[in-house]
């Protein structure tokens, strides 16, 4: 199975990009691709990609750069301490990659994106520079998921 | 389109800060910084339809959903001058069960044990121990399952309004959990004997506990407010016992009761209710090493496994008694009034107060939330705990301490360690 999670919360303007993919990728990708989206625990990624051969992600990212910046990555790399992102009751993407990584727990392939977001605030929408990297994620992932097809096929 | 390595990909959840001001060899003062989402929402929800906070509050934690969403049904329902039917209550019980295996098993497995144990993280936990760990994420399972069977999905249901819920879970739903709750109920016990053996600092405190107390049960859904220091309100009464207040160095409100710093969350409820849990809940708890009390924070990994065993062996009663509330909701119309709603969030007490108009437009919201009613008596404790402890190197002082905030429970989010940890010293010297 190849699998679209897309990650963030709906009511946190420019948190909400990786849903705001997920749903243009539900449009229009290959009838063999499953998008879902999930706001909230993210160990809840854990179960949500078992049994998937391929997983991509795509989530907010608040680290101070320009707001609309997209950032490519796999999971395949190891991601170094400085991205263990450790709280009091909340776990970020990088922790459950690496806790999945800890427990065999991740799927064959996992890559995705990360879209840099520049406001938070609650009740706001989507940024007009968020807005437009959500276009272009969209973009390059459907012509992956294209690219994925056509080599297991 | 860059290409570079992983970057920061975290949730917005702001970070905590803890300054420690030290003069002549003493801690004078402890400063906690918070980040406190709550009070923007209630800026977000003045305006909109009574019927909108169960999913709009809902959003404020991933983790503690149900619990927003209770508080808020709770205060409305209030407002409106209704209250639904046993049913009904028996499932938003049987939901808030789910909420709190998850949280419970999280705290205990993911971030607290650690500490105890000497690892970074979990992750770090779960390359010794991936059996642990998988049972621990065994465990969390079956919340998400509760949670998904009655409230539509895991995170953030979507099958709680005002009044009750959209649809009642079939009972076959519900029959199809009872196996993965008994292997979380054995799995608990198996928690709490863990739990029990590790090392804890001696650390006793003479704390003024808040939690919700209920005639018949162990407090989750609803209750009065009663503390050990002699409170015992109706939640409609908060507002003129607790007062929250602006400090300068946090973005959260500080709680007191009349005056008073209080403890709020596990702790509170079980040395509050303990006499009301399952006799052979108490007896397994007092095997494990706690009185019908607990003073010492450190020790509340122990309380959160009584907790989980208790919410799993709870889920389990209320499935095998239950049939489908129906309706599995009420009609409730607007009214122009104020209503409260409290209910026992797993981090502790979550209070909600809303004034709707009489056409059911929310004029005023108001939500104080376990953490930042926790914030005073946090900084307290870890005034006298750093105390004891200056001589450590900065490193481990500062681990000491995240381990010391993290016996609350509280909702801080950060890069690396949540903690900057700033020792101040005297200025004159």
């Amino acid at each position: 199975m190849i699998l679209v999670i897309g990650i963030g919360n709906p009511a946190r303007g420019d948190d909400a990009a990786g849903l705001a993919v997920a749903r243009c990728i539900r449009e229009a990708a290959p009838g063999h691709v499953t998008v879902t989206e999930l706001a909230g625990d993210q160990l809840a990624l854990l179960d949500a990609w078992t049994g998937a051969r391929e997983v991509y992600l795509i989530d907010a990212v608040c680290s101070g750069g320009t707001p609309g910046t997209v950032y490519r990555f796999d999971a395949a790399e190891p991601l170094t301490a400085r991205f263990w992102h450790r709280g009091t009751h909340t776990f970020s993407l990088a922790d459950v990659i690496e806790l999945g990584r800890a427990l065999s727990r991740l799927p064959g392939r996992l890559s995705g994106y990360g879209i840099e977001g520049g406001t938070f605030e609650p009740g706001a929408p989507l940024s007009a520079e968020v807005e437009a990297a959500v276009q272009a994620v969209t973009a390059a992932l459907l012509r992956e998921l294209r690219e994925s097809s056509s080599r297991a096929g | 389109m860059t290409n570079i390595s992983v970057p920061a990909l975290a949730r917005v959840e702001g970070e905590g800060g803890l300054e420690i001001v030290v003069r002549d060899g003493q801690v004078t003062e402890a400063k906690l910084d918070i980040y406190e989402p709550p009070r923007f929402f209630e800026a977000l929800l003045r305006g909109r339809r009574y019927t909108e906070p169960p999913d709009i509050t809902a959003r404020i934690c991933g983790i503690c959903p149900v619990a927003y969403q209770m508080s808020a049904c709770q205060a409305i329902e209030d407002a409106c001058g209704v209250t639904p039917p046993e049913p009904i209550q028996r499932l938003r019980r049987l939901l808030y069960c789910g909420e709190w295996i998850e949280s419970h098993a999280l705290h205990i497995y993911l971030l607290h044990a650690p500490d105890f144990l000497g690892y970074e993280s979990g992750i770090h936990l779960a390359r010794d121990h991936p059996d642990i760990v998988h049972r621990g994420l065994r465990i969390k399972k079956a919340g998400n399952l509760l949670m998904e069977a009655v409230g539509g999905r895991s995170v953030h249901p979507v099958n709680v309004r005002v009044g009750g819920f959209y649809r009642a879970p079939d009972p076959a739903q519900l029959a199809a959990l009872i196996a993965p709750l008994e292997q979380a109920r054995e799995d608990a016990e198996a928690t709490l004997s863990w739990v029990a053996s590790f090392d804890f600092p001696d650390f006793d405190r003479d704390y003024e506990f808040v939690s919700l107390q209920h005639p018949a049960e162990y407090p989750i859904t609803q209750g009065r407010i009663v503390s050990t220091g002699g409170l015992d309100i109706t939640p409609a009464e908060y507002d003129g016992h607790f007062t929250e207040s602006q400090v300068p160095h946090s973005t959260a409100l500080h709680s007191t009761l009349d005056g008073r710093i209080y403890l709020t969350g596990p702790m509170a409820r079980y040395s509050i209710n303990s006499g009301r849990l399952p006799g052979h809940i108490q007896e397994t708890a007092r095997s494990a090493g706690l009185g019908v009390t607990c003073t010492n924070p450190f020790r509340s990994i122990i309380v959160r496994a009584v907790e989980l065993l208790f919410a799993c062996d709870e889920a389990l009663r209320l499935i095998g008694s239950y049939q489908p509330p129906a309706p599995p909701a009420i009609d409730v119309g607007p009214l122009g009034a104020t209503g409260y709603g409290c209910s026992e969030a797993p981090r502790g007490m979550l209070y909600h107060r809303y004034t709707i108009t009489e056409d059911g437009t929310i004029a005023d919201a108001k939500i104080v939330p376990p953490t930042s009613q926790n914030q005073k008596v946090i900084e307290a404790d870890l005034k006298d705990f750093a105390a004891t402890r200056l001589a450590l190197s900065h490193e481990r002082l500062t681990w000491e301490c995240e381990q010391a905030v993290r016996n609350y429970d509280p909702c801080i989010s950060c890069a690396t360690h949540f903690l900057d940890l700033r020792l101040t010293p005297d200025p004159r010297r």
